[in-house]
């Protein structure tokens, strides 16, 4: 196989495995604040105990999202040397804002977190935990900056030295708010918000499904169902919002991902499938000229398609078209599931509602499907071109490196994922099933009684 | 007045400098894990670096950040033409970080000997790999005139990057047993007090052999020492700092011997950066496309913008990593929150 190929199968590998756990540490991180900051208010103990239990589900996450994170880092300059000599003046500087600004911020307090609820005083903790959900969102920040430069580059300008042309910050401001950083960033920030809320409303619903942690299980799944509710809601604006910006700045993409061959009135697809060849979507059922409304508020508007475009510089159609698709599928599956959920829980039903409790558990993967799919759509909907209009993808790999060295290393992460992977699942199964110590209120006066009682004993005994 | 392509050699090598002394500890402990023999004792260790071993990696992260926004042409090609050698790598520090999160779930003993022997055998390859690399940067490496690396990587285990490569295991080694006497009490400080003197005398016999190595067959090292006779000062304090060690850690004062043993490593940083000054990635043949900090690094404008980042963002990591250390300061102990 060519080096392409396999230099692009191995990112796309470690990256998706990668990406499983940066959402989940930063949807659980706002939780976490939710938590803690419920416990703080209310002394309860149940939130303290809800705390902890996921605190350590976190930082198992984190650890995972660290180990995977650092292949990321190094894989830039392994397999698209070409790439970081052309992009390191601009996109090295973003990851390098990540490591100074997000990476020790959150790796740091999540030590206290994790290890330090006897050495800190309660308001010391809490104000780590708000600082390593911080950590994790400014890490998503630099890294979607980055990411959105590739898609819309500006900024910047290109610099010829030695018949090796790179592009070189003009303007920074220019290229932090480059067209699609904030759509993206929000879009990326809520998807990931939907991660970690289902995570704690999945595991929620199994304990009330299982009837074990009752308290702890309601008030859980309570907290998740708030940032689910937002968050679903958010992410179709933010959705929206992309889109407008991909009509905009990136038409080949738009175009694939409705299929649209054309230009002419678009039609929105719920779905389809789409044949490459007579170019023209298979099985479709869509709203005419709906995209065309979507963008242009104007059913009869055409939309460029992609007969319109250089034919070696359009993405692959159906495989754009059906991530994309999924993906909006799911998101609105996800609005579906928060709202009924809520519903149920105004007429006090969710808790007895053992279907509903069924979907809820496992709902846990759709955010992590619809993430995974998100990402693919907007990556591969942006072929052949590694850096937008400037740089395509085949141009942009190592030359030092052979595909032999790739299978090699390939198989090599292969393996390891796959046994992280593993690991990962045994570990989060194990602290689910252990569940949360329970510190009850009666316990915890209890146990304080008991030592004031001997201590007393011990000064009886030493007088 | 100095520019900014040489401030921006100095802060890569200050967070790698940084990496080294964090990360250096806990590898060391890793290294030295398999000499402890109880279970408690094995947790002990484990745990004395348990809240701060990934925080020290993301030292290594934010290092290739620096060097990748600040000299791609060198990130490219080191990350590139190592490619083995650094495939390798992340595959250790994947396998480290699994085998200190898993190594006490399961009470089952064969379980828990096989994740230490993972964690320790994965901290020495870990090190030795680390001064691999470095040992190439000093006997340079094959690069064609467009900055590829056209070498293999066989090649890149030559017998001083070999050499260098065991001198780290050993500094790692006497940095992580200084760190566990700071952490431990009882018996295993006692136990740990005697690998304190056995790797200072590994680490300084290996120090001895690669300096008598880098003399004879790497001289263009020294260069800059013989123009500047000044900067042998370096060389002295940094004897004095290893010489340091052993009297700090007999007089009971634990943290000086470990701010004597992290002052060593520091040194060695400053005098193998003296030594490459002002290459990053000599060429060897053809010296003449060496990668240097001028035709490696980005631009100037970048380099600035990187520069006030820096001076916004370091003082906070500064802040935190010794408000965290201090958190933490004293013995380890073992509770529910342990490994």
């Amino acid at each position: 196989m060519d080096t392409e190929i396999l230099a692009r199968l191995q990112f796309a590998f470690t990256i998706g495995f990668h990406y499983i756990y940066p959402p989940l540490s930063i949807g659980l991180g706002v939780l976490l604040v939710l938590m803690e900051g419920m416990y703080l208010k209310t002394k309860n103990k149940t939130y303290e105990n809800i705390t902890r239990f996921w605190i350590k589900i976190f930082a198992l996450i984190f650890a995972i999202g660290v180990a995977t994170g650092i292949v990321m880092e190094f894989e830039f300059g392994t397999n698209w040397a070409s790439y970081s000599r052309f992009v390191g003046d601009v996109f090295g500087s973003a990851l390098a804002a990540e490591g100074i600004f997000a990476f020790f911020l959150e790796s740091g307090f999540l030590a206290i977190l994790v290890f330090g609820w006897k050495k800190v005083s309660p308001r010391m903790h809490f104000f780590s935990t708000l600082m390593v959900s911080l950590g994790s969102m400014l890490s998503a920040v630099w890294i979607v900056v980055a990411n959105s430069w590739q898609q819309t580059p500006a900024g910047y300008h290109l610099v010829e030295n030695g018949g090796i042309s790179r592009a070189e910050i003009t303007d920074f401001w220019a290229m932090i708010f480059n067209p699609s950083s904030v759509d993206r960033l929000l879009h990326t920030l809520s998807g990931a918000w939907l991660a970690g809320a289902f995570l704690v409303i999945s595991v929620s619903a199994f304990y009330l499904l299982k009837n074990k942690h009752i308290d702890f299980a309601k008030k859980s799944i309570k907290l998740g169902l708030v940032l689910a509710i937002f968050a679903s809601l958010f992410q179709l604006f933010t959705g929206h919002h992309s889109a407008l910006g991909i009509s905009e700045n990136q038409p080949a993409k738009l175009a694939a991902f409705e299929g649209h061959f054309e230009t002419k009135s678009a039609p929105l697809y719920l779905f389809g499938w789409v044949n490459e060849k007579e170019q023209k979507v298979n099985f479709g059922i869509g709203i005419p000229g709906m995209l065309s409304y979507m963008v242009y508020g104007d059913f009869q508007k055409p939309i460029k398609g992609l007969n319109d475009f250089k034919p070696d510089e359009i993405p692959p159609v159906n495989i754009v078209f059906q991530t994309y698709h999924f993906m909006v599928a799911i998101g609105f599956t996800l609005i579906g599931i928060s709202i009924l959920s809520l519903l149920f829980l105004r007429k006090e039903k969710l808790f007895t509602k053992k279907w509903m409790l069924k979907i809820l558990v496992l709902s846990v993967i759709l955010p992590q499907i619809a993430n995974q799919l998100g990402w693919m759509s907007a990556e591969i909907g942006r072929q052949p071109w590694i850096v937008y209009n400037l740089l395509k993808t085949k141009d942009a790999l190592s030359k030092s490196v052979s595909s032999e060295e790739i299978i090699f290393s390939l198989i090599l992460f292969t393996l390891i994922y796959a046994f992280l992977f593993i690991l990962f699942i045994f570990l989060l199964d194990r602290k689910i099933k252990h569940g949360p110590d329970e510190i009850s209120e009666a316990d915890a006066v209890y146990s304080e009684q008991k030592s004031i009682f001997n201590k007393s004993n011990n000064r009886e005994l030493h007088s | 007045m100095i520019d900014l392509n040489t401030i921006w050699f100095l802060l890569v090598g200050v967070l790698l400098t940084g990496y080294a002394i964090l990360d250096g500890f806990d590898l060391g402990v890793g290294a030295l894990h398999l000499l402890t023999k109880s279970d408690k004792d094995r947790r002990l260790s484990i745990n004395s670096i348990g809240p701060v071993w990934d925080g020290n990696e993301v030292w290594l992260i934010t290092a290739g950040g620096a060097l990748f926004a600040a000299f791609p042409d060198v990130y490219a090609t080191v990350f590139s033409g190592f490619y083995s050698a650094f495939m390798l790598l992340l595959f250790v520090l994947i396998f480290r970080a699994v085998a200190i999160e898993f190594r006490s779930k399961q009470e089952s003993k064969r379980w828990r000997a096989a994740w230490d022997k993972a964690f320790s055998i994965s901290s020495i390859v870990i090190a030795l790999l680390m001064g691999v690399a470095l040992g190439n940067i000093v006997t340079g490496i094959p690069l064609a005139q467009n900055k590829e690396f056209i070498g293999s990587f066989i090649s890149l285990l030559n017998p001083f990057a070999l050499l260098v490569g065991i001198t780290t295991v050993s500094l790692f080694m006497m940095h992580g047993a200084i760190y566990l006497v700071m952490k431990t009490e009882e018996e295993l400080q006692t136990q740990v007090r005697g690998w304190v003197n056995n790797t200072i005398i590994f680490f300084v016999i290996c120090f001895v052999t690669t300096t008598m190595a880098t003399l004879i067959y790497y001289p263009q090292m020294v260069n800059h020492f013989k123009e500047m006779p000044a900067l042998f000062l370096i060389a002295i304090l940094n004897m004095l700092a290893i010489a340091n060690i052993p009297r700090e850690i007999y007089k009971g004062n634990e943290f000086r011997a470990f701010f004597s043993s992290a002052a060593s490593i520091a040194l060695l940083m400053v005098l193998f950066a003296i030594g490459i000054f002002p290459n990053l990635v000599l060429s060897n043949p053809n010296p003449e496309y060496s990668l240097t900090i001028y035709n490696a690094a980005s631009s100037q404008k970048t380099l600035m913008i990187m520069l006030i980042m820096a001076i916004i963002g370091i003082p906070f990591v500064l802040a935190y990593t010794i408000v965290i250390h201090k958190v933490f300061k004293g013995k380890v102990k073992l509770d529910d929150t342990s490994y």
